[in-house]
């Protein structure tokens, strides 16, 4: 990667970094609440159902200011878990919460539509076989709604790699350390003759995005294709 | 192994309070749609919790509210034939099959599953995907799935109620091999009297949720007081047995002494088979007809008639053969003076029992 500057790989693989953690981190939860959303009746739901969506429609600073204010070394949660050594603010630990926050919602999305299409039926047909809860969901549900778990990861990857307004908020943009690719774009077009960097990393940032969207489309229909055997 | 069953639930309006065994062999819960069968079958299978009941295989208990019992689906060792088959898509056939297996205790020895496949003619699909199938071989297939489940009891909910009429004549063999050659309680829902008549040992009739007639399949549909899904829909069953194929097309058989001519049956000569003869093709003759077309004519006793809500009432024969219900018109009885004790002849078309009226006898 010569024709790369290395502050610009750095921002490239801490941002590559940021967000295979916050996806891989949010994709069981994205499943759990999803599962929830789409088959569980309890009082909140709906409560839920906004916290989750939240992100998608405030305003990016407003959710990394309120990050900084639970999550940072003063916050409410943020000072419990620096006891136990896990600090947020200012590290690259807080740029992976900001994006997997930001992204969880498409992920949620995703997911809960797919379930929404399997037939609660044909989980009542296996349990009628023999299997329980756990095993239904295992064997039955969670093949059916692959593709959705694929599309939906896929899309919070690609969002989370994109991610900028709540990380700069919550994490400032630290080279090495928080500064991932759009805080870099940001940063080399307030330098003169950063011009060029910007644009290296315009191209990769879309390059990124393009194959990640291509890639749940072919997986997903692939998939699609196995599970309903036509 | 016996089923019993008392349960009371309030659901979409139908307010059930049924109570009912099922003794081995098969039993066809019948009514028409709206009577509670599915509620019931379904509260068998553990699918619904009822408000009050109690549900057992001998004295194995699945449910029993008064003990605040409620064992889960999964536990309840069923197999559950569907309408619609509900095979899982995502696994080919074999997959299918085996999937009740992986959850039943290994212990004990359960069907053996070359011989389900071969029974249910299914070897050649083995590798296919349930959605390359037709209607007749899914129902196969979630057939067989329900077999190697390794149950103690079979549920059928309306298992033929989706496919077309050559689709059922294709499967119907199959649940009376069922109920011949498995030794577990046959649980199966529907609101076909063909169905009934072929494939019953016992009958549970059910009407607004409640039981209206129970009792052995002979019995219950000889009986002129029956009639759940509408008079069109009454008729006998003879059990006779094969005694003859003619070349003309016709086979003889031999219901208790008394020849009976049907078209060409597929059973061989010997072959016990039941007949079900449907009331609105019976014609009464006081006298022995002469110079008529029809071939059979069973002279017997009247024992009940029915004054129908219309022009029509059904009357009850007890011929040498077995009951024979005739459904006639008012008019007609009262010009021959047809009143129980009165003896007639019963006069049934041969082309009026159709392939679907005859089948394998109980085992």
């Amino acid at each position: 990667m010569e024709w790369l500057h290395p502050n610009e790989v750095q921002a490239l693989l801490l941002s590559l970094k940021v967000s295979i953690w916050a996806t891989l981190v949010s994709l069981p939860l994205g499943v759990f609440v999803a599962y929830l959303l789409a088959r569980r009746s309890f009082p909140g739901k709906q409560l839920l159902n906004g916290i989750v969506h939240l992100p998608l429609i405030l305003p990016p600073v407003v959710t990394g200011y309120l990050l900084l204010v639970t999550f940072g070394t003063q916050g409410v949660i943020g000072a419990a878990l620096k006891e136990v050594g896990l600090i947020f603010a200012f590290r690259w630990t807080g740029a992976a919460l900001a994006a997997g926050i930001m992204a969880f919602p498409l992920m949620v999305r995703s997911i809960r539509l797919s379930l929404e299409a399997v037939d609660p039926k044909l989980e009542q047909a296996a349990s009628t076989l023999g299997a329980s809860r756990v095993w239904v969901f295992a064997t039955v549900t969670l093949p059916m709604i692959l593709p959705g778990i694929l599309t939906g990861t896929i899309l919070a990857f690609a969002k989370a790699m994109g991610e900028f307004g709540a990380t700069i908020t919550f994490v400032s943009n630290i080279p090495g350390q928080t500064q991932t690719l759009p805080s870099a774009i940001y940063a080399f077009l307030q330098v003169p003759g950063g011009e060029s960097s910007a644009f290296r990393l315009v191209v990769i940032s879309v390059v990124i995005a393009m194959s990640a969207l291509l890639a749940s489309e072919i997986l997903a229909r692939r998939v699609a294709r196995r599970i309903s055997g036509t | 192994m016996t089923l019993s069953v008392s349960l009371k639930h309030r659901f979409q309006g139908i307010d059930l309070d049924v109570a009912f065994e099922a003794p081995p062999g098969l039993t066809v819960l019948f009514g028409r749609s709206g009577s509670g069968k599915t509620t019931v079958i379904n509260a068998v299978a553990g699918l619904l919790k009822p408000e009050k009941g109690r549900v057992a295989v001998d004295d194995w208990i699945l449910l029993d509210t008064a003990a605040a019992q409620f064992l889960p689906s999964h536990k309840r060792r069923l197999g559950y034939v569907f309408q619609e088959g509900r095979l899982f898509p995502h696994l080919n056939v074999r997959q299918n099959l085996l999937y009740g297996r992986w959850f039943a205790p290994k212990t004990g020895a359960g069907e053996d599953m070359g011989k389900v496949v071969e029974m249910l003619g299914i070897g050649h699909l083995l590798d296919r995907r349930p959605a390359g199938l037709s209607g007749g071989e899914k129902q196969r297939v979630a057939i067989g799935r329900a077999l190697l489940a390794n149950p103690r009891l079979i549920l059928a909910d309306e298992p033929l109620a989706a496919l077309d009429e050559g689709r059922k004549a294709e499967i119907l063999p199959y649940f009376e091999r069922l109920r011949d050659e498995v030794a577990i309680p046959i649980l199966y829902v529907s609101h076909s009297a063909i169905e009934v008549a072929r494939l019953a040992t016992t009958v549970v009739a059910l009407e607004g949720g409640k039981v209206l007639r129970q009792g052995a399949a002979v019995e219950v549909l000889g009986d002129p007081m029956f009639t759940p899904t509408g008079v069109r829909a009454v008729g006998a069953i003879l059990e006779a047995r094969v005694r003859a194929h003619h070349p003309d097309g016709l086979t003889e058989l031999d219901a208790n002494g008394v020849p009976l001519f049907l078209p060409r049956v597929s059973q061989t000569v010997g072959a016990q088979v039941r007949v079900r003869i449907a009331a609105q093709e019976v014609m009464l003759a006081k006298t022995r007809p002469e110079g008529l077309s029809a071939l059979n004519i069973l002279p017997g006793t009247i024992e009940v008639i029915r004054p129908g809500d219309g022009p029509g009432m059904i009357v009850s024969v007890r011929t040498q053969a077995g009951p024979v219900l005739a459904r006639i018109t008012r008019r007609s009885a009262d010009a021959l003076g047809l009143a129980p004790g009165v003896f007639c002849h019963a006069v049934v078309k041969t082309v009026a029992i159709a392939p679907e009226d005859i089948g394998a006898p109980l085992g």
